[in-house]
């Protein structure tokens, strides 16, 4: 048996500036990730952030990235476990208790605290032939891109107008495939118009109100069926059109990834503007569950940056529940990362986002 | 009760007893990880099952190597679909550890030392 004062599961945006904050107030962290490298989803991110300077407007995903890694490796207060692979956790009087698999070991963990940072998952669409080799998800396509610099194919169908699916395509093409046509259910795009404009102006048609109606090849992806759908989503008879791809990428949204979170027992509600079940947690990021908290995608949908905020905050919070940081000091604080996240939920994108939170946190008033 | 009346009700509509599943795309694969087709989740929704525990423990979808992390959502839409059930109200199933795929023998190698960290 292995004790800190603070655990934290996964080695995102969130777990990082999480384990910073903590430690910085003096709190002693352990940091565990089941990849090889921390940084979460950062690294595939080769593009430029949006928002304001605070939250590193302009700086590449990857940097941010690089620059966390740099604040986390000053604290002496943080290990960081890594090819570890939490497969539980359990609740003993008033403290929490991870297992953790590293090096072929199982190690038990104690914690006073845990974050749960273990970000999201991709959702798939079914369609026939979605189980064959060329259909993947956008997150797997940007690791084979953006981190591994290997092509998955030619001509890549993509499934999806939001940021990712606009983004993505924009990286495939830069890599050299050529994205033949990008699909959306909805009848108007998803994302960003600045994202979507850069895609269209190389060519690259975004067909609205059509979805995927099948893929076929003999052993992988040889060509995908288009079809148009009506407003109840029914397919139009007679719309359905054949492109010759290779890959079909799936950016179809995602969901928070609540395994260990289902297991705390904490309390969950259906938001969909957040990505659908998360954890009710109040303004500290703490969940029902005292000790659990949450942040990042796992605590609704969101982006890089708002994860960042997030995982501060519960940084603070901890500090400030294990008596390092006096009630005062970690008003002030907290009170200034939350109007810098409250910046990040603005806009058409935001607004929805943030009343979400903000009807979240009531809940958890209630509970 | 009352939904669950309502959501008989609806099944007597949709199926006339096992042998008429006349659904589109019956034999697509939902669940990859143990090949569970679309039939066979609807066929255990048409016997009654209501929850996604009650369809993976008839047709094992979910149990394989990723746990449901890609069908889990695919189940549960299916489910409201043909049961009527708001897609949001049908949550997820059972999470238990291990929550990803390891070998009993690490499990059972408990490390010894005591090196308390705190």
């Amino acid at each position: 048996m292995r004790k800190t004062e603070f655990a934290i599961v996964g080695a995102g945006p969130a777990g990082l500036s999480a384990a910073i904050e903590a430690a910085r107030a003096g709190v002693k962290v352990v940091l565990a990730d089941e990849n090889q490298r921390p940084g979460g989803q950062l690294f595939k991110q080769i593009h430029k952030f949006f928002g304001s300077e605070a939250h590193h407007a302009g700086v590449r995903g990857i940097d941010i990235g690089t620059m966390l890694l740099q604040q986390v490796s000053q604290q002496k207060n943080v290990e960081i476990m890594l090819d570890s692979v939490v497969w539980g956790i359990f609740r003993a009087n008033t403290s929490h208790t991870l297992g953790v698999i590293h090096n072929s070991k199982n190690i038990h963990l104690k914690a006073r605290k845990v974050l749960l940072a273990t970000g999201a998952t991709e959702n798939v669409l079914a369609f026939p032939g979605w189980t064959l080799a060329g259909v993947m998800g956008a997150g797997a396509i940007q690791t084979l891109v953006n981190v591994h610099r290997v092509l998955p194919g030619k001509r890549v169908l993509m499934v999806g107008s939001g940021n990712v699916g606009l983004i993505v395509s924009y990286q495939l093409l830069q890599a050299g495939a050529e994205v033949v046509a990008i699909v959306e259910a909805l009848p108007k795009i998803g994302g960003y118009a600045v994202h979507a404009g850069k895609v269209a102006r190389t060519g690259v048609p975004i067909l609205t109100s059509t979805t995927v109606k099948e893929v076929h090849g003999k052993d992988k992806v040889e060509k995908a069926v288009l079809v148009q759908i009506d407003k109840n989503w029914q397919p139009l008879t007679g719309t359905e059109r054949e492109l010759e791809v290779d890959v079909v990428c799936l950016a179809c949204g995602l969901s928070p990834l609540a395994e260990l979170a289902w297991i705390t027992g904490c309390k969950f509600t259906d938001v969909p503007e957040l990505g659908g079940h998360v954890p009710i947690h109040n303004e500290n990021m703490e969940t029902t569950v005292p000790g659990i908290y949450v942040a990042g995608d796992l605590a609704g949908i969101e982006e890089a940056s708002t994860a960042i905020e997030e995982g501060r905050l519960v940084g603070i919070a901890v500090a400030e529940a294990l008596g390092y940081l006096a009630a005062g000091e970690a008003k002030d604080k907290k009170t200034e990362i939350s109007s810098r996240a409250e910046q990040l939920r603005e806009g058409p994108f935001g607004i929805a986002r943030k009343q979400a939170k903000e009807q979240l946190i009531c809940r958890s008033l209630s509970e | 009760m009352k939904n669950l009346k309502k959501i008989s009700k609806q099944k007597q509509r949709t199926y006339e007893g096992e042998s008429d599943l006349n659904i589109e795309n019956a034999d697509m694969i939902i669940c990859r990880c143990q090949e569970v087709t679309l039939k066979d989740i609807v066929q255990a929704i048409a016997e009654d099952a209501t929850t996604v525990n009650e369809i993976k423990r008839r047709t094992r979808a979910g149990m394989g190597l990723c746990q449901g992390r890609s069908c889990s959502r695919l189940v549960r839409k299916i489910l409201a679909e043909h049961t009527g059930q708001k897609f949001a109200k049908v949550i997820p199933g059972t999470f238990r550890p291990p929550v990803r795929p390891i070998a009993l023998s690490t499990l059972a190698s408990l490390e010894e030392d005591t090196d308390d960290k705190s």
